[in-house]
């Protein structure tokens, strides 16, 4: 049985709001723990649906500190005297634990009205159980864990693993993709062939929402491969932000830097407190919904804070050029050690860097050292916020949250069983509000389940279609706020244009790549991205600085006194995944060359057969034909020169 | 019982340091100077870069024969004829004829041998646009040498443009690979500066791979050329070079002839299967190149750019280069003189 009188550790009803502070004052410490006349009186007073937990400090003014009903525990009640507490059950005895559970349990559902778990069903919903009934099924109990010592369920056990091997697996894949952002030819290409990636580097990028978003809002359209990002917003609206949790590269930047970067002071009981929610979560939904606006005024500005941008700009842009740069002048100094085996070594190392990790030559990049910082200040964040990026600023995240609140998979709650030992909140991620007593944050939560497995009292299940009684789904925003930013972000468009380096005193060195669209087309797409800095084989595209005023921070810029244009490849196009290129642009070049070339000899070289005209030609022709007509109005077939192949098959030739 | 220190009458908290500190803080600031001064003399500098060339003669990467050439002939030219049914014969045949000539890859090549073979990998640009050797003649080479005995073909050019492209685009790459060649890319970390000495060429990064070798094979095209009107052997060792090679275009008939005296190959087989007539060296027009169906072979590289600068119409006496070279001894440009036999 559980013992009448609290034992320090166990749940009580705590002090969310002034009026159950006097009950506590009135009635006294131990008696308030199963009195239920007393959580009657409070649900009476806040008929509010979530009034029984107020956690959210915004609202009840107390910033920094989540409190609920029935939390907080205090250990030196004035009216505890030494005489009346009676040795806590043995920590270890199951049966006892799982009684004392049962009784508590039920009764406080009953009181606030929540149904009995199912995995209880042997208790009738709404009755006051006898003491001492029969447990449904003991659970094993582990010695190691405290509290109660009941596990996770397996499957969540398992599911952490899962979402481990995910998080390592999808930034592994994003790795490769981004070392594989640069031409390196090959040996099995044939000469003729036209020079391609061969993998999807910028996959990542078109599965993005946030990204896919802002260019509908700019451009109408959505752009090609963008179509993918709706999978990833069906995967949203099935698990929540798992993409957060599971899949998103810089995401597990940051979850292994908090976790290996933890401060002295970000241990225990501060730990905890920074993995409570905070008011400064909303900030992310504010900067989201200002950058969907200004993308709606027409700049895909918000791509400065695409998490996904930032992972390809920071480490393609700044990580891997430095990392190169050092390790190539360490490993030159190494080879000039006269001893054979080590410059054997040393040199094996740098031809095996230079083939897969980067390329023959170190890369440079326009003022790239202001991206690498924000990089290293926002990884150092971590040491304060735990999460600081995804929690506080990331508008990928927040704009998942919006559509987390359809997730059909979500947690529920046991609150009556929590005894307040905050390990959910150690490892939690997304600061969510796991811990009993206060509503669950579907929208913040990155669906790691730390917190289930860390649970010993069993309170926390996630399971699909969950109880909602013990989660607030949608974001908890405040509505002049939020009007305010997205307000100030479709006026900030117009504010920076009329700066003068758009339209009236154009930079010189703001040169764009080729084939890039109109000034105005282009600012509608660049996501600022880098992908197509990154695969220049020539080192040419760089991130502007201010060029091109703050408005152009980081849009690609050509500066051909670091590398040049190659003007038959079409490597940049091929990558950007918002189509700010046109794809016409090879097809072109190749006909222009083939056309002063009327008199070419046939002539076999390599197996590769050219006779008579060129075949490309004939396409240009064809394609131009095509583009008159619809100037004219005579078709209205779009792209469909675009979606032609390169080299058309011969059959197709004259 | 320990002495007191003695004490300064000016002020009871200052006291003299004892012999032994002293002695111990003059040797610690000796020992300091001491090893600053035997650093700076290890690592002396006398008199930088001019002064250290100014000393001495040019370096050399020699890779002749060294026994004198037997009855082969020392310039053979292959030129092939169209059959009756206008077929030209296949590459292979012609740089085999033209090495047989010279006395067959085996009289070149030793068992064993680490052999280079050096094409022009310098521009983005296809086999037919004629401004990289064309990989039939690459692959025909490396097989003559992988059948004369050799242990390895390396196949390595330091590119103009960037370099993936210009090996996937010029076919070199899959040719080279094909006939089991090791090609190798140019990077960064494959240049060593040398002390090459020369009038022009003072210190440069070498690509390494084309000079750490037993055996080198140049084998350039035949193209015209801008600034130097025609260039294929002499001016094929740029791809030896790192580093703003722009520059030396200032000058670019000395640096040729500098690189020819630097550079000494086994043997030198130029192609002219397609000879670029205009527009050199890059081109860019399939119109500027011609069939020629030639390929030379020789082992004196100024007469081989002599004799090869008639292909598209110049004359020896235009390119200053020749002079330079044959009056330093490198070769001959009055290939008449030599040993010459057309296949």
């Amino acid at each position: 049985m559980r013992p009448q009188v609290t034992p320090p550790s166990s749940l009580d009803l705590g002090r969310a709001s002034s009026s159950t502070k006097k009950a506590d004052s009135r009635h006294g410490h131990a008696s308030t723990l199963l009195d239920v006349a007393a959580i009657e009186a409070s649900a009476q007073e806040h008929r509010h649906s979530d009034a029984h937990a107020r956690p959210i400090p915004w609202v009840t003014g107390r910033v920094g500190a989540v409190e609920a009903l029935d939390v907080a525990t205090p250990t030196l009640a004035p009216t505890q005297t030494p005489a009346l507490v009676e040795p806590a059950p043995a920590r270890r005895d199951p049966a006892a634990m799982a009684l004392a559970e049962r009784a508590a349990t039920a009764s406080l559902n009953a009181a606030l009205g929540i149904d009995e778990h199912a995995d209880f069903a042997a208790v009738p919903a709404g009755s006051v159980p006898v003491a001492g009934a029969p447990k449904a099924k003991p659970k094993k109990i582990d010695p190691k864990r405290p509290g109660s010592g009941i596990p996770a369920r397996k499957s969540i056990q398992t599911l952490v693993w899962v979402r481990r091997f995910s998080q390592v697996f999808f930034f592994g894949l994003f790795m490769f993709f981004l070392l594989k952002t640069g031409f390196r030819g090959s040996f099995a290409a044939n000469q003729g062939e036209a020079i391609r990636l061969p993998y999807p580097v910028e996959a990542f990028l078109l599965a993005d929402p946030f990204v896919a978003t802002m260019t509908v809002f700019s451009t109408h359209t959505v752009y090609r491969g963008l179509l993918w990002s709706v999978g990833l917003l069906a995967l949203t609206l099935i698990f929540g932000r798992v993409f957060c949790g599971w899949i998103c590269p810089f995401g597990t930047m940051h979850h292994f830097f908090a976790w290996i970067w933890p401060s002295n002071y970000g241990r225990g009981g501060s730990r905890v407190e920074a993995n409570k929610t905070h008011g400064y979560q909303r900030v992310k939904y504010y900067l989201m919904y200002a950058f969907l606006l200004a993308s709606l005024a027409g700049s895909a500005i918000g791509g400065l804070f695409d998490p996904i941008c930032i992972a390809v700009r920071a480490i393609g842009l700044g990580v891997i050029p430095a990392l190169q740069y050092g390790l190539g002048r360490g490993l030159s100094e190494v080879a000039n050690v006269p001893v054979r085996p080590v410059q054997t070594v040393a040199d094996k190392s740098q031809d095996f860097l230079a083939t897969t990790v980067w390329q023959s030559h170190q890369f440079y990049f326009h003022q790239t050292w202001f991206i690498l910082f924000l990089l290293i200040a926002v990884l150092f964040m971590n040491r304060f916020i735990p999460r600081f990026w995804c929690r506080v600023l990331c508008p990928l995240g927040s704009f998942l949250g919006v559509f987390a609140r359809f997730a059909l998979f979500g947690m529920e709650k046991d609150h009556a069983k929590c005894t307040d030992c905050n390990l959910c909140l150690v490892n939690c991620q997304g600061a969510d509000s796991p811990q009993g007593g206060v509503k669950w944050r579907q929208d913040e939560c990155h669906m790691c389940l730390n917190c289930e497995t860390a649970c010993p009292e069993d309170v926390i299940k996630f399971r699909f279609l969950p109880n909602r009684k013990s989660s607030i789904q949608k974001p908890d925003l405040q509505r002049r706020t939020l009007l305010a930013t997205a307000a100030a972000g479709a006026a900030s468009i117009p504010a920076l244009r009329i700066a003068d380096s758009l339209d009236a005193n154009y930079h010189a060195k703001l040169v764009r790549p080729p084939g890039a669209v109109e000034e105005r087309g282009f600012l509608e797409r660049c996501i600022r991205c880098a992908e197509c800095m990154k695969v220049c084989p020539n080192n040419a595209l760089h991130p502007a600085f201010f060029e091109g005023g703050i408005e152009g921070l980081w849009t690609p810029i050509l500066i051909a006194r670091i590398g040049y244009c190659e003007h038959s490849c079409v490597l940049c196009g091929q990558v950007c995944p918002t189509g700010r290129f046109r794809k016409l642009r090879k097809i072109r070049s190749l006909a222009v060359e083939c056309r002063r070339s009327r008199s070419v000899p046939p002539s076999t070289i390599m197996g590769a057969v050219y006779r008579g005209r060129c075949r490309l030609r004939a396409l240009y022709a064809k394609s131009f034909a095509r583009r008159r007509r619809r100037r004219f109005g005579w078709k209205k077939s779009r792209r469909k020169s675009v979606k032609r192949p390169l080299v058309p098959p011969v059959k197709r030739r004259r | 019982m320990e002495k007191a220190p003695e004490t300064n009458p000016v002020s009871p908290y200052f006291s003299r340091p004892t012999r032994r500190e002293a002695l111990v803080r003059l040797a610690g600031a000796g020992g300091v100077l001491l090893g600053a001064g035997a650093v700076s003399r290890a690592v002396w500098d006398r008199g930088g870069i001019g002064a250290a060339v100014s000393q001495h003669s040019g370096t050399t990467r020699d890779f002749r024969l060294k026994e004198g050439p037997a009855d082969f002939a020392e310039l053979a030219i292959a030129k092939g004829k169209a059959d009756e049914a206008g077929k030209f014969p296949v590459v292979e045949e012609l740089v085999r004829r033209a090495v047989d000539a010279v006395g067959g890859m085996k009289h070149f090549i030793s068992r064993g041998d680490i052999v280079v073979v050096k094409p022009n990998i310098g521009w983005d640009r296809t086999p037919l646009h004629a401004a990289n050797t064309n990989p039939e003649v690459v692959a025909a080479v490396v097989k003559l040498a992988y059948d004369a005995g050799a242990k390895l073909v390396r196949v390595a050019d330091g590119s103009c443009n960037e370099a993936n492209r210009c090996f996937q685009k010029s076919g070199i790459w899959t040719a080279a690979y094909d006939v089991g060649a090791e090609v190798i890319l140019p990077a960064e970390h494959r240049y060593r500066t040398t002390r090459m000495k020369q009038e022009v060429l003072d210190e440069w990064p070498i690509f390494t791979p084309l000079v750490d070798a037993d055996k080198v094979i140049n084998v350039p095209i035949a193209k015209h050329h801008n600034l130097a009107k025609y260039t294929a052997a002499m001016k094929n060792w740029y791809g030896v070079l790192g580093g703003r090679r722009n520059r030396l275009h200032q000058n670019i008939d000395t640096s040729i002839a500098d690189l020819a005296t630097f550079m000494r190959p086994t043997l030198t087989i130029v192609d002219a299967i397609r000879v670029l007539m205009r527009n050199g060296p890059q081109g860019g027009n399939y119109d500027d190149a011609r069939e020629m169906h030639t390929i030379i072979a020789s082992i004196d590289q100024v007469a081989a750019d002599a004799y090869g600068c008639t292909l598209i119409g110049q004359h020896r006496d235009n390119l200053p280069y020749l002079a330079m070279a044959h009056k330093r001894g490198i070769g001959t440009m009055y290939w008449e003189n030599l040993k010459v036999r057309e296949v």
